[in-house]
């Protein structure tokens, strides 16, 4: 991943600079016009979110259950790029309801679980930062029952009565608008894991600064 | 009495009067247009701006680890 690091970088970069020319080509939503179009990038933080949720939940529990400290980086790497991408969703949401339904917020199911979602991940790096000795294992359980809580997010709109749109709008999507959208999804997916690449390798840095810094004092 | 109350319940699901104008979009006042335009670009930016506020905080926190890493080589005597 180390040698992959830099080309990806820069074809993810190309795929930036493209997705807003296939997103100004792709046609206009019949109810909503030009403002739809916050959905090329409003969803894929989301999905983008999604992804590092997965990498800290994953990691959390291999850490939380066999202690390994390459799985606590990669879990707050994933923390991290999650609330990036979580608070993406949670400004374009808005600027786009703003517009679509006259408000910027409605206390409706997806919202709500959607912000949830998005402090808990907060919570895990608050808890991290703050928490003192022990943080560590505090952070993952936390993190555990944050990845819990996503498939529940992803199918909000579906079980309960909301004014967002279903998940069914994604797989009925027309080859004109499901082109630049399955584009504009795939920049923001190796994007997520391009940060948490780079998080990664900014923990493990840190790892080997703690470790010199023991020693250096044992010695001394 | 029970005529009544079925008099009033149906009056009450009468629906709304329609609409008696139609009012072409660029005829309204300025205060009820709501251009989609500025919200567009300010969401494209603000993605934009968010990452590469990250990618500049993950790069900076890196190069003080760095830094720090060799501040230690340096001072750590060689074997």
């Amino acid at each position: 991943m180390k040698k992959a690091f830099a080309p990806l970088l820069v074809v993810v970069a190309i795929m930036f600079v493209v997705a807003p020319f296939l997103i100004a080509n792709a046609p206009y939503e019949s109810t909503m016009g030009l403002i739809q179009k916050i959905f090329y990038y409003h969803v894929p933080s989301w999905f983008a979110m999604y992804i590092a949720i997965g990498v800290c939940g994953v990691a959390s529990a291999v850490y939380l259950f066999k202690g390994t400290l390459i799985a606590d980086a990669y879990a707050t790497a994933g923390a991290e790029v999650a609330v990036v991408f979580g608070l993406c969703g949670l400004i374009t949401g808005p600027l786009w309801g703003r517009v679509a339904w006259g408000v910027w917020w409605q206390w409706d199911v997806r919202l709500t679980t959607a912000l949830l979602l998005e402090l808990i991940f907060v919570a895990y790096l608050m808890v991290r930062q703050f928490g003192g000795p022990g943080a560590e294992k505090l952070a993952a359980a936390t993190a555990i029952f944050g990845t819990a809580t996503a498939p529940f997010v992803y199918k909000s709109v579906d079980i309960w009565r909301t004014v967002h749109p279903n998940t069914n709008v994604i797989p009925t999507l027309k080859p004109s608008m499901g082109g630049p959208f399955a584009f504009s999804s795939l920049a923001f997916i190796l994007l997520s894991t391009l940060l948490v690449t780079a998080r990664v390798h900014l923990a493990k840095r840190q790892m080997m600064l703690d470790e010199l810094y023991l020693a250096h004092e044992e010695e001394s | 009495m029970m005529l009544l109350t079925q008099a009033l319940f149906a009056l009450g699901l009468q629906p709304p009067p329609g609409q008696s104008e139609f009012i072409p979009l660029n005829e309204l006042p300025a205060s009820e247009k709501l251009p989609a335009a500025p919200f567009l670009i300010a969401a494209y930016a603000f993605v934009w701006v968010a990452v590469m506020f990250y990618l500049w905080t993950i790069w900076r926190r890196l190069n003080k680890v760095e830094a720090d890493l060799d501040a230690l080589a340096r001072k750590t005597p060689p074997r």
